[in-house]
């Protein structure tokens, strides 16, 4: 591509906002989130399967590493979620005003932070993980 | 640009326009995205259920009728939302033609394999 016409101003010369840096988590948790599907894949194929083959997951998701890939996805089921309830509330109109993107934009992330929070409380007040 | 061509502009640019289907993507991601917000929150919870859940279990609580139909729901919306929004983000970023097509083709592959795998996994728990 010919590059002699002027280039629209890029990434790099914004000023760091949340409305864009939620924007791109959502779709970086999209994009972990396709991922993590490999696991409820294999999760259900070993169910499917047979003790053995359903122990092994079970062993990889109660390890260090599985369970740091558990945490990961879980806020990210969360974000993602919440913040697509935001997209589907934009969709039909609501929130553009820029007071109301912001603070729709720090709900998500509290929310996302405290259904993260939960969700683990339940997994260790039934005597920790797997 | 080639000043000995011959060609007017209207003539390069017809047949590189829309392909006249964005709106269907769009609608079908917004529809998946309801969909799996209570299926998403019902996973959540057969999850935290599955915590210390043995294999018997485990297989009990998948066979329940309900659970089957739920998770079943929910593989096929996820699966096929993934594929959308993993669709948008290859279309977005990736530049070079041939790695565009490719990763295009190997997303559409993997959602197909994994809901199909899933589901036959569930049918598989559900009726046996």
């Amino acid at each position: 591509m010919p590059t002699a016409r002027p280039l629209s101003p890029h990434l790099q010369v914004y000023r760091w906002q949340l409305t864009m840096v939620l924007s791109i988590i959502h779709r970086m948790t999209g994009v972990a989130l396709a991922a993590g599907t490999i696991l409820l894949i294999a999760l259900l194929l070993a169910l499917a399967a047979g003790p053995d083959a359903f122990q092994t997951v079970r062993a990889f998701c109660s390890s260090w590493f599985g369970m740091l890939l558990l945490f990961g996805w879980s806020w990210a089921l969360c974000f993602h979620m919440f913040n697509g309830i935001r997209h589907l509330a934009w969709d039909i109109g609501w929130g553009f005003e820029i007071p109301r993107a912001y603070a729709t934009g720090w709900t998500v992330v509290a929310s996302s932070l405290v259904m993260t929070a939960l969700i683990w409380a339940c997994v260790f007040a039934q005597g920790g993980a797997a | 640009m080639n000043t000995t061509d011959l060609q007017t502009p209207l003539k390069r640019a017809r047949g590189l326009g829309s392909a006249k289907d964005g709106t269907h993507h769009f609608v079908v991601q917004r529809i998946t995205a309801l969909a799996l917000v209570p299926l998403a929150l019902w996973v959540i919870w057969l999850a935290l259920a599955l915590v210390h859940a043995d294999y018997a279990h485990a297989r009990a609580i998948v066979h329940h009728p309900f659970a089957a139909i739920w998770l079943t729901a929910f593989v096929i919306a996820t699966f096929w939302h993934a594929q959308l929004g993993l669709q948008v983000v290859i279309e977005d970023y990736v530049r070079t033609r041939w790695l565009e097509v490719t990763a295009q083709l190997a997303v559409k592959l993997f959602c197909a394999a994994g809901a199909l795998a899933s589901v036959l996994s569930i049918v598989r728990i559900a009726l046996g």
